[in-house]
């Protein structure tokens, strides 16, 4: 029931427990059971809403940032890592193989302010060798979720 | 000009659904749960292949009987589910869809009076297309209190000299039945006994709920005299591209593949191409749409069981064909009512087969939400014609 009770929560995380019982075909209270174990053993993080902000009057700007470091004797890349995560600006940090070592999401107000935090925050890290910063233009498709189109059934309305 | 239309094609009964299609369609803001296909786009994966075939200009004729590549894999693929073996060479045919394997199929074997068993309810092609083979349709009924499986008693009240072919259809389009190992075994021994042909159309193989999907071709000496039947369109959600295949014996076959030929030529290219994606890569996009379908499946027979509404549970296709008897009206006057009243489609039972009369076919390939939509509304419905009574 696991990996099926997972895929459904993290497309609809407001699902009725009832409901969400119904179609895994399982009990109420072992649903619940498991929803709990999975949040103590630190697999379900988290309940987030998706938000398309570009459809608000709200002005924000996310930007994806390359960071190359110098790793850590006895830390590698987690001392930096964490110094880097504590800012709230920051909204996700991922250590990555390739041309460069960190990938850090960035939310922010405006260009100013994201520019802002790189070269006055990120780029003065001690660790910190180099940083490239892209601005997101359009979000497409978001966590598994088409922002840009709507889901319309073209399908002829009775069929044998 | 006098006598200008065969008689045989005016005396066909036009489709059932046909009738409902025409007044859903001028409904604009109607919810339907008729439609008989997947709601999920067809994987890119397999799109993106069809797609890349076009460019490199692979835009001809292939072979009457299909790619060879294609044959290859759907060999392989029978042989991994069902451990059943065929000569890609002489026993596969690639098809435009099921339906066309069916009528072919039909006319490769039956002479003027031969008896075609069609158990029902069941798909609306096999009796026009056994009528238009020149043979004689035998109507099976089949009943709620066996979950709608042909038993083997009601296969050998059917049988007479003249019969020549069974048409098992399962996983079963309208009422989501499926047949499992004993059942099959039980008729294989009728079917062996009185030496008859099979074609099982096993179109919705890959979408069952219970134990994983068996053939009649994996029974003893059951392969040498069955058509199967199977395609593209459900699993793969792949219906416009409009490819299936036959699988049998190479007399059988040799005779499809000639009436093919005069007629279609050869399956569509670009289908084909995209076809072999999908054998090779689609495992793992049949699981995730048979889930969905699956949660869909539990959701609807939970909302009969608390609406009160009689309903076997289907372990098929993806289809539920609840009981409407207890209301004193018919299949039709039901959903015509039920279209008028509430804006919802469902297909009546009777589109299916007279004995389809006190059932409707709901369709579950619709998103959760609609179907929740179209459930509240039943439920309205059903609590105002309990309350005429």
């Amino acid at each position: 029931m696991r990996e099926e009770l997972l895929k459904i929560i993290e497309r609809n995380s407001r699902i009725d427990l009832k409901e969400l019982a119904v179609i895994l075909g399982a009990q109420e209270i072992d649903v619940v059971n498991e929803l709990q174990a999975l949040e103590d053993e630190g697999i379900i993080c988290g309940y987030h809403t998706m938000i398309d902000w570009e459809k608000t009057s709200i002005e924000k700007v996310s930007a994806l940032i390359e960071v190359r470091v110098t790793p850590q004797r006895g830390q590698g890349f987690d001392n930096i890592a964490e110094r880097i995560y504590k800012y709230s600006e920051v909204t996700s940090v991922y250590l990555i193989s390739g041309g460069y070592d960190l990938l850090v999401t960035l939310e922010g107000k405006s260009l100013k302010e994201i520019s802002g935090f790189v070269s006055d925050k990120l780029s003065t890290l001690e660790s910190v060798l180099s940083t490239a910063t892209h601005f997101i233009l359009k979000k497409y498709k978001d966590h598994g979720t088409i922002l840009t189109k709507k889901y319309e059934d073209t399908r002829e309305k009775v069929s044998p | 000009m006098k006598d200008m239309l065969s008689k045989q094609a005016v005396g066909l009964k036009p489709s059932g659904i046909r009738k409902f299609f025409d007044i859903v369609s001028e409904m604009k803001d109607a919810i339907s749960l008729g439609v008989g296909e997947p709601d999920f786009d067809t994987p890119w994966h397999i799109r993106d292949e069809g797609i890349y075939s076009l460019e490199k200009g692979r835009t001809f004729y292939t072979s009457n009987s299909g790619l060879m590549e294609l044959r290859q894999e759907i060999c392989n693929y029978i042989k991994r589910k069902q451990g059943v073996s065929y000569d890609p060479k002489h026993e596969v045919l690639i098809t435009v869809g099921g339906s066309e394997a069916i009528d072919i199929g039909l006319r490769a074997v039956i002479n003027p009076g031969d008896e075609v068993l069609i158990p029902q309810p069941s798909f609306v092609s096999y009796e026009p297309c056994a009528i238009m083979a020149g043979g004689v349709p035998v109507i099976i009924e089949l009943k709620e209190e066996n979950e709608f499986r042909l038993t083997a008693e009601e296969l050998e009240n059917a049988i007479t000299e003249k019969t020549k072919i069974l048409i098992l259809p399962f996983p079963n389009n309208p009422t989501g039945a499926i047949m499992e190992r004993e059942d099959l075994e039980a008729i294989a021994e009728v079917i062996r006994k009185h030496d008859i042909l099979v074609m099982s159309d096993e179109i919705y193989a890959e979408l069952t709920y219970k134990e994983k999907h068996v053939s009649i071709i994996e029974m003893e000496g059951m392969r040498e005299r069955t058509i199967l039947i199977n395609g593209f369109s459900k699993a793969y959600a792949m219906t416009g591209w409009r490819l299936g295949y036959a699988c049998g014996p190479r007399e059988i076959l040799e005779q499809m593949t000639k009436l093919h030929q005069f007629a279609i030529m050869c399956a569509p290219t670009t289908s084909q191409y995209a076809a072999v994606e999908a054998l090779r890569n689609g495992d793992g996009d049949v699981q995730e749409m048979k889930t969905a379908y699956n949660q869909r499946r539990r959701y609807l027979m939970n909302a009969f069981r608390e609406m009160g509404l009689s309903c076997f549970e289907p372990f098929g296709a993806f289809y539920i064909f609840p009981c409407i008897k207890e209301f004193g009206i018919t299949s039709e006057e039901f959903a015509e009512r039920f279209l008028k009243e509430e804006k919802v489609a469902v297909v009546p039972g009777t589109a299916f087969g007279d004995c389809g009369e006190g059932f409707l076919r709901i369709s579950y390939a619709y998103s959760l939400d609609t179907l929740k939509l179209a459930i509240g509304k039943l439920a309205d419905f059903v609590g105002r014609l309990r309350g005429e009574k």
